[in-house]
């Protein structure tokens, strides 16, 4: 109805200090720091105390209508917790505000507060109750918490016997029933069985929808977010760089990917000239083979006996594929002042959905030559040749997706002794 | 949710005040409540001994203090009732002590709460009364047995107790907040709590009166659980011995100040608790 905003962010900053070393953690360590602080100052003058800042957001302004869903995208370390911690007020920002108009309720863990010993019943008001829950908001709920969950016969199990995927139901089932009016939500999803996630989704959504809830909402499943989202905000290295339509942001979280190459290691013998074929591997489907053509450029003198090393690295940062020049036990020449395309063509990586970087290292006996992270790879569909039955496959969690079989056989009764 | 209406506005920004702390302690009362609540279900739940665990620290400590100073350093001589004495003393100790350890260590053990729910962080070192007060009751019953086997029933007093226990609380609280603050940024501080209870052990009056020593008993108020002490026993011995004003006051000075300043610091660094811990 009004026209003032949810939540109004307004050139937010948060800035951590890392210490040279590791910050000191005993009295004794930073009493030590202090007294040769002061020793260096005297004897070179003044010299500032030198602090490195880290500014994990940066001038980020946004504004969030009462009733909307709103996506946080970004890569890893792009600012998306932090922000989320300020907004929830478990951490001050350091500059700029935020206006939150409304009951907040965040949910930046499953299960925040869970004890392994007490019961699942007592976990459930213990949970509710830091969640922001009041003790007779939660005994009214309780039996539609424990329903949802589907945990009745354990309920006086101590949560510790729990499966883990009791455990994570139960705290799903408490979490869903929150009833703020601004919920901020962590990538929480992450976890949990595929068609729970579902339920939890379907419930959010729902309760979005019908009862005007605002929802904040971090996540890496771009199809999550593409089925919730009004609006998404993209993060990038601390700073907002895009906020608006779902489709256009998506598209250019996508395309950040191709910006984003970060050069390791450079010396003057051997340059990087790019990825040839990133077209062809923009939408592949799991189960085929992979080819990654790339151009190196030899600088003023040739190299011998040449070792390359290529990776592929998933969105969670996790190295999936490491194929190395010496396992084929290879060298390689490269001409001075020459161009070569090196062709590196993976059997079946069975790779998961997701996108995926590419790094490339170069090395000659001597010494290193070339290192190159994040160069934008592919994009793996959540399909593949692999399950032709499945149309969307985005719900499998590991880092690949290999062709499998599953089958029961019956078991050989124990002989009687 | 909660039951009082929300400010309309929340306002975060750098170095501001929350407007509302005390406004959100009371809201949080419930959050305060089920953390007690965990800590002394999962004390009594995980400890097979239980109850006994309770009895067995100031059991002994009654024991070895009874006869270190009621026998061979002869001061309770003409008084067979000299283990209740002692008793009177370990009672409000054992509070302190418990209270104390609790608080001190409370922030650290619940990091993970700290580092993703926002709530008054004050809410846990208080929570330590929970697990502290149980135990107390469980002393309070074996000193009311005690009481009963020597005969030694206490008085009308006994209705200030509450008082002088809130006393106990408070300057446990205080030097509680100090600790469990400086133990977020400098883990060592988790060290100081056994040595200072040890030392604390034989400063407070506990296998003795402080009235056998006038000359010291204004020095001895320094520390302010002896003001606490003294008050226990004259709460609970029912003896005709004056309530000594001059060191309950100094007593009360001291731990007063230990509670505002600790409050103070608590409050100043509370905000960046959740960057640190």
């Amino acid at each position: 109805m009004s026209s003032v905003p949810a939540i109004s962010v307004e050139q937010l900053g948060k800035r951590y200090l890392l210490g040279h070393q590791a910050r000191p953690d005993t009295l004794r360590d930073s009493l030590a720091e202090g007294a040769r602080g002061l020793l260096r100052r005297w004897l070179r003058g003044a010299a500032r105390e030198e602090r490195e800042e880290f500014w994990a957001l940066r001038d980020v302004s946004f504004d969030v209508a009462r009733g909307e869903v709103v996506g946080i995208i970004g890569r890893n370390g792009a600012g998306k917790s932090t922000l989320l911690k300020v907004l929830s007020r478990i951490t001050e920002p350091t500059s700029g505000r935020a206006v939150i108009r409304g009951r907040v309720a965040s949910l930046l863990e499953v299960g925040t507060g869970f004890h392994p010993e007490l019961s699942g019943r007592e976990n459930i008001f213990l949970n509710g109750a830091i969640l922001g829950m009041t003790r007779a908001e939660i005994a009214g709920k309780f039996d539609e918490i424990v329903a949802f969950a589907e945990i009745e016969r354990f309920l006086d199990t101590p949560v510790k016997h729990y499966s883990s995927g009791m455990y994570v139901r139960l705290a799903f089932a408490v979490a869903a029933h929150l009833e703020p009016e601004i919920l901020i939500v962590d990538e929480v999803l992450a976890v949990g069985d595929a068609a729970f996630q579902k339920k939890c989704l379907g419930k959010m959504d729902a309760v979005a929808r019908h009862e005007g809830r605002t929802i904040l909402f971090v996540s890496h499943n771009e199809a999550a977010v593409a089925a919730m989202c009004g609006r998404v905000a993209l993060l990038e290295s601390g700073r907002l760089v895009a906020f608006g339509g779902v489709a256009d942001v998506l598209q250019r979280y996508r395309s950040s990917w191709q910006e984003a190459l970060a050069l390791r290691i450079a010396t003057p013998w051997l340059a990087w000239a790019g990825l040839l074929n990133r077209s062809e591997l923009e939408a592949r489907r799991g189960g085929e083979d992979m080819e990654f053509r790339f151009r190196l450029r030899g600088g003023t003198r040739s190299l011998a006996d040449v070792e390359i090393d290529c990776a592929l690295v998933n969105e969670r940062g996790e190295m999936v594929v490491h194929s190395r020049s010496r396992h084929l036990a290879q060298t390689h020449r490269i001409p001075a002042n020459a161009a070569v395309d090196v062709v590196y063509r993976v059997r079946q990586p069975n790779l998961a959905p997701g996108n995926y970087s590419l790094t490339v290292y170069v090395r000659d006996r001597e010494q290193e030559l070339l290192w190159v992270d994040d160069i934008p790879a592919c994009r793996v569909l959540p399909t593949s040749a692999l399950f032709p039955e499945v149309p969307y496959l985005g719900d499998a969690r590991g880092a690949t997706l290999p062709a499998f079989t599953l089958r029961l056989e019956s078991a050989p009764e124990a002989a009687a002794s | 949710m909660p039951p009082v209406e929300t400010p309309a506005e929340l306002i975060l920004e750098a170095g501001r005040e929350s407007r509302h702390y005390w406004r959100d302690l009371w809201r949080y009362r419930e959050l305060l409540g089920f953390l007690a609540w965990r800590d002394i279900k999962v004390r009594y739940k995980q400890t097979t001994l239980g109850v006994a665990w309770a009895l067995l620290q100031p059991l002994v400590t009654m024991g070895i203090f009874s006869f270190v100073f009621g026998v061979l350093a002869g001061m309770g001589r003409n008084d067979p009732t000299y283990p209740l004495v002692v008793m009177a003393g370990v009672l409000p100790w054992q509070l302190f002590a418990a209270t104390l350890n609790g608080a001190s260590g409370s922030l650290v053990a619940n990091s993970h709460l700290v580092s993703k729910v926002y709530f008054p962080r004050l809410i846990v070192p208080l929570s330590a009364f929970g697990v502290a007060l149980v135990d107390f009751s469980v002393v309070l019953a074996l000193y009311a047995a005690m009481a009963a086997w020597f005969g030694a029933w206490p008085g009308i007093r006994i209705l200030l107790l509450p008082g002088f226990v809130a006393c106990a609380l408070l300057i446990a609280l205080g030097a509680g907040l100090w600790l469990t603050a400086l133990t977020v940024k400098y883990r060592d501080f988790r060290y100081i709590v056994p040595f200072m209870l040890q030392v604390g052990l034989f400063l407070s009056p506990i296998g003795f009166r402080t009235d056998v020593l006038p000359n010291w008993r204004d020095l001895l108020a320094l520390n302010p659980m002896t003001g606490v002490i003294d008050a226990f026993r004259w709460c609970l011995l029912g003896a005709p011995e004056e309530f000594y004003w001059r060191g309950f006051a100094t007593s009360m000075g001291v731990g007063l100040t230990l509670f505002v300043t600790g409050l103070w610091y608590f409050r100043r660094t509370e905000r960046s608790f959740a960057d640190v811990i």
